[in-house]
């Protein structure tokens, strides 16, 4: 069977949507990473996040964050209507910079962490949870 | 008025040796209506939930988290903390509506 014009159109047109969606995502997820680190670079460092890869339930993910030297982490879910989660503030007694918690997820992202480090510098982290009933109502 | 008895639970060791890193468990019953969802008369509920939560250890602060509507309903908020001498830590959460839930454990180090 040959392609006619038409499929090669159809064709054409669904990859343009299949690169065109990331795109969009990301340029919202890279608005919520300012407003955490104020524009400032995004350098390696030794944070991790930790998820669950498959998410029966939106509701309630539970996802680990860890950093020694950090002063503070945000996590975002960026497709979610409310896409900041929590900011988390280590004070003097904060034993392994450490936190669990559970999340609301409305649908299969990626989930980010962005710690800012005792030197001011900003370290991110993502994971991918896929999610097969959304947790966030409406 | 809240419709809801909240009963924070936290879980701390009883002992410790000095400077040793304890983990902290916390809960805290609360149903962290986000404002998004739409109950059985088609109304939007509006947004209630926990915005921030604090423990400190004799004084000293260990963590202070903001939360925003996209933490799980009851929250469940567990982490880590360093303990240099016998003491109490004190937790407390705080409700959009003005209230203060608190809760607080002690703990033996030596």
């Amino acid at each position: 069977m040959g392609y006619s014009r038409r499929h090669t159109l159809a064709m054409g047109l669904g990859g343009l949507f299949v690169t065109v969606v990331p795109i969009r995502v990301s340029a919202d997820a890279e608005g919520l990473i300012e407003a955490f680190t104020g524009g400032a670079e995004i350098v390696e460092g030794p944070l991790d996040i930790s998820a669950p890869e498959i998410a029966e339930n939106g509701n309630a993910v539970p996802v680990t964050v860890t950093c020694p030297d950090a002063k503070s982490i945000r996590i975002l879910a960026p497709a979610n209507p409310n896409p900041e989660v929590c900011t988390v503030h280590f004070g003097p007694l904060a034993g392994r910079h450490s936190l669990t918690t559970r999340i609301r997820m409305a649908e299969t992202m990626d989930v980010i962490a962005l710690a800012e480090m005792a030197d001011g510098t900003f370290v991110q982290a993502a994971a991918n949870v896929r999610v097969t009933i959304g947790g966030c109502g409406g | 008025m809240s419709g809801f008895d909240a009963r924070p639970r936290v879980r701390v060791p009883r002992t410790a040796s000095v400077d040793e890193v304890v983990l902290v468990r916390t809960l805290i019953n609360h149903p962290m209506e986000n404002g998004h969802r739409i109950d059985t008369d088609g109304n939007t509920v509006p947004r209630h939930i926990i915005n921030r939560f604090t423990c400190t250890f004799n004084g000293e602060t260990v963590i202070d988290m903001e939360i925003e509507p996209s933490l799980s309903a009851n929250p469940f908020i567990e982490f880590e903390a360093r303990v240099p001498e016998s003491g109490e830590f004190a937790f407390t959460w705080l409700d959009d509506d003005g209230s203060v839930y608190e809760d607080s454990a002690s703990i033996t180090v030596g």
